[in-house]
């Protein structure tokens, strides 16, 4: 807690404030179809995709075809993927020679990327060519991304529209959102990465001499060291904007060659919550009323901050094992201190503890740090940001439709109180959203504790876990409440790259993605259909800091409600262990 | 349902062109272009041959080199090209064992008997840290300028030469590079 760390912490969050306003109505443009700065040279280009693909731009989508068109798009992606993992054998640009991916771990890949969580059950340098990773997950990262950000302006246009079935044209949506959006930031990002050392090259690995000879487990001498290097920086520059997270190399943005200095750690920690952060302004610039957007923004900073706090000092304070054996864990100028297994010295405790709060509470899942060597209490925030369903901030678009899901039930929940019928930005809400978005908030949750118990009452699912005790547990449930709400991170020492976990987790994923997204569109469809009431005496204003304060309570209960049974089984013991000791 | 698969189908061939071919090719040809030396993996050449990266760290146990974080990589530590954490979490009793062999091996080569800094006894996420903070290298100097014969100040003078400060004087903690402070440390034996 030295004031430097207060500094770093402070300047991430202004410099992220500042970003919000130019980004958000920069977006709101894009998806009003306005002409925006990048018209002049991207706009042929779009409209050359459209000619080649057969895409009527000014046609209009009600939400049945809307959902149809990102279910085909997914399941052709999936193949693809699918596809190329399986043959990269046979096909260029592998210099590495690896050999084809088995199929289950191809079929958890493939949704895996395709439902923007980048779950990774393979280490990236051992497993994946150059072409698997460029053509498969890289193109995944941009579509998956764009696909989330497109159903989330279905939502508003839900919202903003009345007495109509369309809710726009996903085709356009989504060549937009890539084109205008995901592509020049991802470019300005991926080159200023290489500024700071990430790689980016076709050539084969590098070998070495080493300066001093080791010896490997069989008693042999080494004498070289193999670095592995490849076309990093273009991809993690967009997994890093699209919240997908699926590191180029096992161990994701802690690599050296993925994420070299404080800079590269700075611009891929902005890019995290970029996106998602913007777009509450891009939400209230559409809905014509800023504040509303503002009051979102709030409410998730909000429960950010909160578990910022919890993880960070959790981590600061250090592992009291070490402490007894006479290891110096206090923060100084000349050491960083705290727990320090599983973090990088250049990133030290504070950049490890804001990147884990940050990617998990976007649905981003890179890591800097290995949070399955984090202190009970430093894990379960991460852990817990993701069981809140990923919407504080949470994926690309798909993070602010589950919110906006949130305070349509806050909205019903204070209806309920007072007597009225509920309403949110002139819309009623009738039985049909509010079916709905149960489904959006239970299913997911269902997902999580359901696959959590399938997976400890079976020696197969009980045969991967890494770490003994109440730890082992939290492995199993950090990787179904990862997966059932399409973050992606891990705590890494479960070994789940195995058929069980594969199809498990996939599923999870599927569940995550999907059973989310539709009833979103769902509720879209239905609220374009309304007419607008103009706001009465009786309505509940929801861009006041009563709001905010009601929504921030909403989420949290529903959170604690469904996960603290199961956070006590894991951290909670762990951390009474710990302290006992 | 059918109406909508033709579109699917183009539009994933021709993103997949766009954003999977064309994007990582120019970012790529930009890279080389401006950037080479970070590009192809920040290579430190010594006549012509490669003996090591700036961003990679390597395996040192021998008394007169200083010695970097504890690496999970395998079948040896620091595998470059098999990344990997330890993943113990903090009561997993292994984490303890190598924490105590690492502090034994430490006393035994004669440093001081005072607690060590924390990042000399765990691994790094990555297994490839290229470095340590400067306290850990603050602990480790008697035992290099007695294993070289040289004074303790001159290795100090090495050690601060290779330090370096948070970026801006704000972002990241400042770090040693252990490698290239070990390079340092052959070239001025030598000489």
């Amino acid at each position: 807690m030295t004031p430097n760390a207060f500094l770093q912490i402070g300047l991430y969050v202004g410099v992220l404030l500042v970003c919000i306003k130019p980004l958000g109505l920069y977006m709101a443009q894009v998806y009003s179809g306005q002409a925006t700065f990048l018209g002049r040279f991207v706009g042929p280009v779009e409209r050359l995709i459209y000619r080649l693909c057969g895409v009527d731009p000014d046609a209009e989508m009600s939400w049945l075809q809307y959902a149809t068109a990102v279910l085909m798009l997914s399941l052709v992606s999936f193949v693809s993927v699918y596809g190329i993992q399986r043959l990269q054998g046979l096909l260029p640009l592998n210099p590495e020679s690896l050999s084809a991916v088995s199929s289950d771990s191809s079929f958890n890949t493939a949704v895996s990327f395709t439902t923007n969580t980048n779950w990774q059950g393979y280490g990236g340098e051992t497993t994946m060519s150059y072409l698997t990773q460029m053509l498969a997950l890289n193109v995944q990262n941009f579509l998956s991304a764009a696909g989330g950000m497109a159903v989330l302006v279905a939502l508003v246009r839900g919202f903003t529209r009345s007495n109509t079935e369309s809710i726009g044209n996903f085709w356009v949506d989504l060549v937009r959102g890539t084109l205008y959006i995901l592509l020049p930031l991802s470019l300005v990002l991926a080159i200023a990465l290489v500024s700071q050392g990430v790689v980016q090259t076709f050539s084969s690995y590098e070998e070495v001499a080493l300066v001093e000879a080791t010896v490997n487990a069989d008693g042999e001498s080494v004498m070289t060291q193999k670095i592995a290097v490849g076309p990093a920086a273009s991809q993690i520059a967009i997994k890093q904007l699209g919240t997908n997270g699926g590191g180029f190399f096992n161990v994701n943005s802690s690599h050296p060659f993925e994420n070299p200095t404080p800079i590269s750690n700075f611009l891929e920690l902005l890019a995290i919550l970029l996106i998602p952060a913007s777009l509450c302004y891009t939400f209230g610039e559409m809905v014509g009323d800023r504040r509303q957007g503002w009051a979102i923004l709030a409410a998730m900073s909000f429960i950010f901050l909160g578990i910022l706090v919890l993880t960070w000092t959790s981590e600061q304070q250090g592992n009291p094992v070490l402490a007894d054996l006479g290891v110096d864990q206090a923060a100084s100028e000349l050491q960083p201190g705290g727990n320090m297994e599983g973090k990088e010295t250049r990133f030290g405790i504070v950049n490890s503890a804001l990147w884990a709060v940050a990617t998990t509470s976007a649905s981003n899942g890179s890591v800097n740090s290995m949070h399955d060597s984090y202190t009970p209490l430093g894990g379960l925030g991460p852990m817990w940001l993701m069981q809140l369903g990923e919407v504080i901030f949470g994926g690309v678009g798909s993070g602010l439709y589950g919110m906006l899901v949130f305070a349509i039930v806050a909205v019903f929940i204070s209806g309920l109180m007072v007597g009225r019928t509920p309403e949110y930005l002139g819309k009623k809400i009738g039985a049909f959203e509010m079916k709905m978005a149960a489904l959006v908030i239970l299913l997911p949750c269902a997902m999580v504790l359901l696959g959590t118990a399938s997976a400890v009452v079976t020696d197969t699912g009980r045969a991967s876990v890494f770490n003994p005790g109440p730890h082992g547990f939290s492995e199993v449930l950090y990787a179904f409440s990862s997966a059932g709400n399409n973050n992606g991170s891990a705590f890494a020492g479960l070994g789940a790259n195995t058929p069980f976990y594969n199809g498990m987790l996939g599923l999870a994923m599927l569940v995550g993605r999907f059973w989310v997204m539709l009833p979103v569109l769902a509720i879209a469809g239905s609220l374009a259909v309304k007419k607008t009431v103009p706001a009465g005496a009786g309505t509940l204003p929801t861009h006041t800091p009563l709001f905010v304060v009601l929504l921030v309570a909403i989420v949290v209960v529903v959170g604690a409600l469904s996960f603290f049974p199961a956070l006590a089984l894991g951290p909670i013991v762990e951390h009474l262990l710990s302290t006992a000791n | 349902m059918l109406q909508q698969l033709r579109p699917a189908v183009m539009l994933l061939i021709v993103l997949t062109l766009v954003t999977g071919g064309i994007y990582p090719a120019v970012v790529t040809a930009i890279a080389q272009v401006a950037f080479p030396h970070q590009a192809n993996g920040s290579l430190i050449k010594d006549d012509n041959q490669s003996v090591g990266s700036e961003l990679i760290g390597q395996h040192f146990s021998q008394p007169e080199y200083f010695w970097g974080r504890l690496s999970a990589t395998q079948p040896v530590p620091y595998n470059a090209a098999a990344s990997s954490g330890s993943n113990f979490g903090p009561l997993h009793p292994d984490l303890k064992d190598a924490a105590e062999a690492r502090i034994e091996d430490l006393r035994t080569e004669g440093s001081e008997d005072r607690d060590v800094p924390v990042d000399l006894v765990t691994s790094s996420a990555s297994g490839l840290d290229p470095h340590i903070s400067p306290a850990a290298a603050e602990f480790q100097v008697p035992r290099i300028a007695k294993g070289r014969r040289i004074s303790e100040e001159t290795v100090r003078q090495l050690v601060h030469q290779h330090t370096q400060g948070r970026q801006f004087g704000v972002l990241g903690e400042p770090r040693v590079n252990v490698l290239q402070l070990n390079l340092a440390l052959d070239q001025q034996t030598s000489k």
